[in-house]
């Protein structure tokens, strides 16, 4: 599974969970825009920390903070090279 | 500050008419306007050495109320706007009490046998005398171990311990912050905004973008949050709205990066994080851009609040300090010997600064919010195929923590098969949705064989075994 799938699979798997309606993920969809709240954040970054091995925001290497979903992909994919 | 300020209205008013503002999501309320008419409606003396619940849902409100009724209520009892209802009867009863200021959109009605009831309103109207009888006693909610909340008693006087300035200088400070003004951290901001300017208000659910654009509106030089607040700014495209000369940062602790972060975005900012606690008051504040503090801080003599590290935990002692939960709770008030308070807060010298490491007793901290394992794990527990459980914190970059579980079931008996673990998972998720608020119930839980009993330092297991509690051991899960 692609970063890409398995970030957009987790979009999907906690929105349900939280009970949050997720809008479109497209690469220009700003985060604050696609449904998570800051909880739903906090729990997706864990559940990718558990599936791709990496949290990028915990390296003490994120000089920017994503702002869009494709934005937060191209972080994960940058990690994990 | 004077040891006892007169008022809140007088000390604002110290050096005449305040020209601020109070900018609301609906509503602008000029300051001086206070000097003339009211927002109570003329029932302003009704309220006259009474214990009351200030339940208003719309921070302009609570702010506006806040403002009248120091020095002509007895008792002022904050109650936020996430307190749940089925909590608000033991608060009154606990502050003994007799009226309340509400509104429309009070998250719970006032308890039956509160007469007096008084709306707050900021089309003010009617005359205002402003006569102050009483230093009015400061009532702030704090969580307890089960969830009902503590409340912790202050007056003006230990609430404006750490105003070293009261009276506007010639540069006008707008302060814009994003907590709610009924728990400490926003409190403080409330009252430093009084004195020397004008507030933003967020409102309850506001969106980041709006919130900012409104604070731009207004000017805003000085602006407070949670680091989980500021991540989301971050997060938000919308950072770049506002251009403030002061960022503040409090009420969980600040990792480097969201410092880092803070000062690419705001490059011509103070950028500060600062610790207080409702029991402890504020702390200390840290201008270096570092996460941690300095450990010159502790010990240093002649500091107008003293701090010092005990079993790895952080004291305070100063003006500021709370005076001490109100009825049942007031034996639980953490006080050393010195008169310290022990905020629980565990920290740790390296280089010769200090980094806080979690809290103590195994109390989660989640975006700022206070969470005690033992309420979780008693609704865990709760389930008929739960044996026992162990809730303990993840770290979390975006929210300082989560919430996560581990439970161990029940043996299955001839009468009775043991649901998949999936659909027990999902039960028990569902349970913990039903009765507690959303950032306490677990983001995960797992199912394991055995919890091993080990305790985070010698001395909570030494107490733990003294008090022998039910869950006063930590337990660690074995997978």
């Amino acid at each position: 599974m692609s970063i890409r799938s398995t970030i957009t699979s987790q979009f999907k798997q906690v929105a349900i969970e939280q009970e949050r309606k997720l809008a479109t993920l497209t690469d220009d969809r700003k985060l604050i825009d696609c449904g998570l709240d800051s909880l739903s954040f906090a729990i997706l970054v864990a559940r990718l920390e558990d599936s791709l091995g990496v949290d990028p925001f915990s390296s003490g290497n994120v000089s920017e903070y994503p702002v869009s979903f494709g934005d937060f992909i191209r972080l994960y994919e940058g990690f994990a090279r | 500050m004077p040891d006892k300020p007169p008022s809140l209205w007088a000390s604002i008013t110290a050096a005449g008419t305040p020209a601020g503002h109070l900018y609301g999501a609906g509503a602008t309320v000029g300051l001086a306007g206070l000097a003339r008419a009211s927002s109570l409606g003329g029932r302003l003396e009704e309220l006259r050495g009474r214990s009351v619940l200030l339940t208003v849902s719309d921070p302009l409100r609570a702010a506006l109320a806040m403002l009248e009724l120091d020095g002509v209520a007895a008792r002022i009892v904050l109650c936020p706007a996430d307190l749940s209802p089925e909590h608000l009867p033991s608060v009154a009863r606990k502050a003994a009490a007799d009226a309340c200021v509400e509104d429309a959109g009070a998250a719970a009605a006032a308890p039956a046998g509160i007469g007096t009831r008084v709306g707050v309103d900021p089309q003010l109207s009617g005359e205002a005398r402003r006569v102050c009888s009483c230093t009015t006693e400061w009532v702030l909610l704090t969580s307890g171990t089960t969830g009902v909340p503590k409340l912790v008693r202050h007056d003006l006087a230990t609430l404006t311990h750490a105003l070293t300035d009261t009276r506007p200088g010639p540069d006008s400070i707008v302060w814009a912050t994003f907590y709610d003004i009924r728990r400490y951290g926003g409190l403080q901001i409330f009252l430093r905004a009084v004195h020397l300017g004008s507030l933003v208000l967020a409102a309850p659910g506001e969106a980041v973008p709006a919130f900012l654009a409104r604070a731009r509106a207004a000017g805003v030089t000085h602006i407070s949050g949670t680091p989980s607040h500021w991540r989301k700014v971050l997060m938000s495209g919308s950072a770049a709205t506002i251009a403030p000369r002061y960022v503040r940062l409090s009420g969980e602790i600040a990792d480097q990066a969201v410092l880092d972060a803070l000062r690419a975005s705001y490059p011509q900012a103070v950028v500060a994080h600062a610790f207080a606690s409702t029991e402890a008051g504020v702390a200390f504040e840290v201008r270096d851009g570092r996460a941690g503090f300095p450990a010159s801080f502790i010990d240093s003599p002649g500091a107008r609040v003293r701090l010092t590290v005990v079993d790895e935990t952080l004291r305070v002692r100063a003006g500021g300090n709370a005076h001490g939960y109100l009825g049942d709770d007031a034996v639980a008030f953490q006080q050393g010997p010195d008169g310290s308070i022990d905020t629980g807060d565990r920290v740790e010298e390296r280089a010769g600064r200090y980094y806080f490491l979690g809290r103590q007793g195994g109390v989660i901290n989640v975006g700022g919010l206070k969470v005690y394992p033992e309420e979780i794990e008693a609704v865990l527990n709760a389930h008929p195929w739960v044996r026992m459980s162990l809730v303990r914190a993840r770290s979390s970059p975006i929210t300082g923590a989560i919430v996560i579980a581990d439970v161990v079931l029940a043996e299955e008996t001839s009468g009775a098969a043991r649901p998949e673990p999936e659909i027990l998972t999902r039960d028990l998720i569902h349970s913990c949705r039903q009765s507690l608020a959303a950032y306490k119930v677990p983001a995960s839980i797992r199912i394991v064989p055995r919890l091993r009993c080990v305790a985070s330092s010698l001395r909570e297991a030494v107490a733990a075994w003294v008090s022998a509690s039910p869950g006063g051991l930590r337990r660690t899960a074995t997978a």
